[in-house]
């Protein structure tokens, strides 16, 4: 389109401005000093520092605690994306049959999107709370000792619940979209052609849902990596012993409580360089729209 | 349609509700807690029914200061509520100005501008912890509604949306408008604005939702009880006490943060979907 208020010169500056001034003040002058700050050692009171070189970046990454954290995101990540998608997927495809009342299920299955990441960890965390807890108590039952504050593998998969608790409902809104905007007329040719409902899922509608699936996976692993920060601080506090510390709970850990300027800094641009390849990696998708 | 299946379509309706139940039991649970007293509660595991002691709990959370808290939860509420909206409106207002700089008008460095919005996707609080808290510690907003909202107000995503919905608006229109005399503002608030509406609602379901569940930046830089969010309370509720947990005032607390949000979600579930199924493409 040509650009039809072409005579004011000063106005879409004036437009741009406030976006502009907190996008510079709150992101790229922080982002810039994360960088910076990356490559010097400051002492013990902050009160002078070192140029470092990539000190920081090699103590970071010769450190054990480091791959074991990330070990527990990508775990993390993973079991979320997979456990809230194929759940949200299969009641989908369920609500998408039923002609009556998808709309009403929708809405039975969409509230728990609104419920705040440290919220969903706290429910979680009275339901298997070692004492009084309702699930804990019949694991309990059934000969299984829960305790979720000494049993790294345990703390992490309550975690890991609680996020695809309140994940689910996401998905459920997506897949059900993309269900809802399916040409119906294929399906009815498979059922003519006397394909069962099994395979016509399987050979027609998995295969067309397919770049939902993959926008979705990006976005959980998104979800999953930064926004449970909540869930985490609030069920485990990242531990026991990290065995729930992601990497982002480590950045906090390290620079908010320990005060490792350095390596919290370090840590935060080998970050960024992860997130800016997965956005680019979800662009070039959002680009194409890759179809399968 | 001659393919359906009465038999799986019933599996599906019994499915679907056990589902739906099961996802309420976490918050079922924690309403009845919530109306126990900490003595009844520890007496036996999780009741699934309510006791008696309801009124006296949320009474005592709302009014009274709470121990661990240090204010009552009436405060943690306000201030959420003050949070959300701020950063709501305020992506809103910024992004709807940005937008229509970008795609209305021509000026150098255009291109670059989006980009510099666009490239903050990759930049969420949680990569620039540090930096952030000491520029707005700089700044002398720690402990301020300020320093909870403007933080978190540029938005890539509202700003990229609003962009595509302007790219639909015919050149004819604005032509016509300008004949008839009408300068960029009047544009924007006579035409452009009201046009907007149902993409603007959707957009602040999802920047409200977002801003009531912040959790990071507000335990950052909040110390001041004055202005803690109820999310944030909840965690200081949990680790309070140094024996038993709480656990009464924590699921109340937990029943009230989750309220406000649960409402505007099922009121503007339409508008909400829109938004959310918009925002892919």
């Amino acid at each position: 389109m040509s650009a039809p208020f072409q005579r004011h010169r000063l106005t879409p500056w004036i437009l741009m401005a406030p976006q502009l001034g907190i996008v510079l003040v709150f992101f790229f002058w922080p982002a810039l000093q994360a960088i910076e700050q990356a490559f010097y050692v400051e002492d013990a009171f902050g009160l002078s520092r070192e140029f470092a070189g990539l000190a920081n970046f090699k103590a970071v990454l010769s450190d054990a605690t480091y791959y074991q954290a990330l070990g527990t995101t990508l775990v993390f990540s993973l079991a979320v994306a997979f456990g809230a998608m194929s759940i949200a997927l299969l009641l989908a495809v369920m609500a998408d049959r039923v002609i009556r009342g998808a709309r009403i299920y929708r809405t039975l299955l969409v509230w728990p999107y609104a419920v705040a990441p440290a919220v969903a960890g706290v429910l979680w965390l009275f339901l298997f709370d070692p004492t009084l807890g309702l699930i804990s108590g019949l694991l309990g039952d059934v000969g299984i000792d829960w305790d979720h504050k000494l049993n790294g593998a345990q703390a992490l998969a309550l975690v890991i619940m609680a996020s695809v608790w309140k994940q689910m409902s996401y998905n459920f809104v997506f897949f059900l979209a993309a269900l809802q905007a399916l040409p119906k007329s294929l399906l009815e040719a498979a059922a003519i052609d006397r394909a069962g409902p099994w395979r016509r899922f399987w050979t027609i509608t998995f295969p067309l849902l397919s770049p939902t699936a993959f926008f979705l996976l990006v976005m959980n692993s998104v979800y999953a990596f930064f926004e449970t920060f909540g869930t985490i601080d609030t069920v485990t506090s990242g531990g026991p012993g990290g065995a729930t510390t992601t990497l982002v709970y480590k950045v906090y850990q390290d620079g908010f409580v320990g005060q490792d300027m350095g390596s919290s800094a370090a840590q935060s641009v080998l970050l960024m360089a992860l997130v800016g390849g997965l956005t680019w990696f979800q662009f070039r998708y959002v680009e194409r729209k890759v179809q399968y | 349609m001659h393919y359906r299946r009465p038999g799986l379509d019933r599996l599906s309706h019994a499915l679907l509700a056990l589902c739906c139940l099961l996802f309420l039991l976490p918050v079922w649970l924690a309403f009845t807690a919530s109306t126990h007293t900490l003595g009844a509660l520890y007496s036996q595991t999780a009741s699934l029914w309510f006791g008696e002691a309801g009124w006296d709990n949320y009474r005592h959370l709302l009014s009274g200061s709470v121990g661990g808290l240090g204010t009552d939860v009436l405060t943690l509420l306000i201030n959420s509520t003050l949070m959300a909206l701020g950063i709501a409106i305020g992506k809103i207002a910024i992004s709807v100005l940005a937008a229509y700089a970008i795609v209305f008008f021509r000026f150098p460095f255009r291109r670059l501008c989006f980009w510099l919005i666009f490239i903050t996707l990759m930049l969420p609080v949680e990569v620039r912890i540090l930096p952030t808290f000491e520029v707005v510690a700089d700044l002398g907003l720690l402990d301020s509604y300020a320093g909870l909202i403007l933080p978190l107000i540029a938005s890539a995503t509202a700003t990229f949306l609003l962009r595509q919905f302007y790219l639909t608006i015919p050149p004819e229109m604005v032509e016509a408008a300008r004949i008839d005399g009408a300068g960029p503002w009047r544009f924007l608030r006579d035409i452009l604005l009201p046009l907007s509406k149902t993409n603007l609602a959707a957009l602040f379901v999802i920047m409200f939702l977002y801003g009531w569940n912040q959790y990071l930046w507000p335990l950052l830089i909040t110390n001041d009880a004055d202005y803690l969010t109820i999310v944030v309370g909840l965690k200081r509720l949990l680790t309070s006490a140094d024996g038993l947990v709480p656990w009464q005032n924590v699921t109340a607390t937990a029943i009230l943060a989750m309220l406000p949000p649960i409402v505007v979600i099922l009121l503007m579930q339409r508008y909400f979907v829109k938004g959310l199924v918009d925002n892919e493409k």
